[in-house]
């Protein structure tokens, strides 16, 4: 775990558990997540759904998500990266 | 791999659908009668669904206009506004608009997609943050693209989300445009305006609307949601269009703001377009006449927006939140929306079906949309038709 200025950062694990808690609504699948899911090809995340799960990230976390992110995520991994990043930012 | 091979699933959408409703790609217009009513594959049809807010396209001060125009400037400009495309009427338009707003500048566009779009790209820049409206409509997500800045939207009409999200934007210190609709395309409701203004004063953020939808048709001299809300001094940029009450088409953005004018040599959607043609120019300038000199206009299409409202609601169906003259009507699946607007068209009349991903909560809709020119009987007509096909179909809406 990586500590910042004021709260720890999160760890990749509990990102990630986040990140599949926040999801599991939206995707509706019973299938297991795993970090190399794809959002669209896998979980059928629709462009509405992936914003809303923008929205969720944003309001879980606290943090400003741009939707410019999409560009750079196919996968649960790619959220957890770009997730650090912004957390880190916003430390 | 092919290149159309990535719109495949568009296909079998489109294939899907053309079981229940083959109609639906196939709608041309074969003879325009009046404002509302047309001729579809050789049958009479009621447009109810054609954002002709005022009913002005057939207005006979407005076709002379247009028709003197080309008489007397062509067919067209053949070039863009920076270049050889600046005519004396594209000027006045740009006056008239200013002095009708209470505003110093005002640019025009060749549509109001383009106006949209080109705004917010040109005005957020790198380091700057849009927050949009999660239902804006798509040339302002397209705006949001060709930029590069920071794009954050905020749940659809809901302030507190909009001040936890600038709450957050505070600490970076940077300039924040909040973007918001007069009136929804989709569900017809408005943004609440007031208080968002109020946010933006607070956290000295820009405030955009676009009232491509309420021009005409909100506010005592139909200016739109700005004026109705009582908020004109706090919003920065104002943006319309041409193609609804005004029947036209290209679009525009007033501002008081005294650089506003530098937006026409930044942006590239102004400068790379040909600008409107002489005859679009002029029948826009006597459309904006009639629209401040016949307030009647409004007062009948609300008149038309409330009957259809209620009469809508008294069937049970599940309605936009607030009588407008975009009423929305959200029904269970697409396929069966397909069958209900098949539905209608039968029994002559057009409706807008608007399908997921387009509309919020990926909701399948009839879109109805009421103009000035309709006749109560005309209103009733659609009304009835709606009864006849909840009765047919009780148990899709």
């Amino acid at each position: 775990m990586t500590e910042g200025q004021g709260e720890p950062m999160l760890s990749d694990r509990e990102l990630f558990e986040q990140i599949v808690d926040i999801l599991g609504p939206l995707a509706n699948v019973g299938s297991k997540i795993t970090a190399d899911t794809d959002l669209v090809a896998d979980l059928s995340l629709d462009s509405l759904k992936i914003m809303e799960f923008l929205l969720e990230i944003e309001d879980r976390f606290d943090i400003s998500v741009p939707i410019n992110v999409l560009s750079d995520i196919r996968t649960v991994r790619d959220v957890i990266f770009q997730l650090q990043r912004l957390l880190a930012e916003a430390d | 791999m092919g290149i159309f091979d990535k719109f495949q699933k568009l296909a079998e959408t489109r294939k899907a659908l053309e079981k229940n409703s083959s109609e639906f790609f196939n709608v041309v217009i074969e003879k325009v009668v009046s404002p509302t009513d047309v001729i579809i594959n050789g049958r009479s049809v009621l447009l109810a669904g054609g954002n002709n807010y005022l009913g002005l396209t057939f207005n006979p001060e407005c076709i002379r206009a247009a028709s003197e125009a080309i008489r007397i400037a062509g067919t067209g400009t053949t070039g863009s506004r920076v270049a050889n495309g600046t005519y004396s009427g594209h000027v006045a338009l740009e006056q008239e608009l200013s002095e009708f707003f209470g505003r110093r500048h005002t640019i025009i566009f060749s549509t109001g997609y383009i106006a949209c779009m080109a705004m917010v790209a040109t005005l957020a820049g790198r380091g700057d943050v849009i927050l949009l409206d999660a239902d804006c409509h798509a040339s302002i997500y397209d705006g949001c693209r060709m930029g590069e800045a920071d794009v954050i939207r905020f749940r659809h009409n809901d302030v507190q989300d909009l001040e936890k999200r600038l709450h957050r934007l505070e600490k970076r210190q940077t300039n924040v445009l909040i973007v918001v609709e007069g009136i929804y395309s989709m569900m017809g409701d408005r943004a609440p305006l007031a208080d968002i203004a109020a946010l933006k004063r607070r956290y000295g953020a820009y405030l955009l609307i676009d009232e491509a939808h309420s021009l005409g048709v909100l506010g005592n001299t139909g200016r739109g949601l700005a004026e109705e809300a009582g908020v004109d001094d706090s919003v920065d940029f104002i943006v319309g269009t041409f193609s609804k009450s005004l029947g036209s088409t290209g679009g525009f953005c007033t501002s008081n703001h005294p650089e506003f004018d530098l937006v026409r040599y930044a942006s590239r959607a102004y400068i790379f377009t040909a600008s409107s043609s002489p005859s679009i120019i002029a029948s826009t300038r006597m459309a904006l006449k009639i629209l401040r000199s016949q307030p009647e206009l409004k007062h009948r299409l609300w008149n038309h927006a409330n009957l259809l409202y209620q009469r809508l609601k008294d069937l049970g169906l599940s309605l936009g939140p607030t009588p407008s003259p975009i009423i929305a009507i959200c029904c269970k699946d697409p396929w069966k929306t397909a069958e209900i607007w098949k539905g209608l068209l039968d029994l002559g009349i057009y409706v807008n079906m608007v399908l997921p991903p387009a509309t919020p909560d990926g909701r399948a809709l009839l879109r109805c949309s009421l103009s000035a020119s309709h006749t109560r009987e005309q209103v009733e007509k659609i009304g009835d038709a709606f009864a006849s096909l909840k009765a047919k179909h009780p148990n899709d809406w």
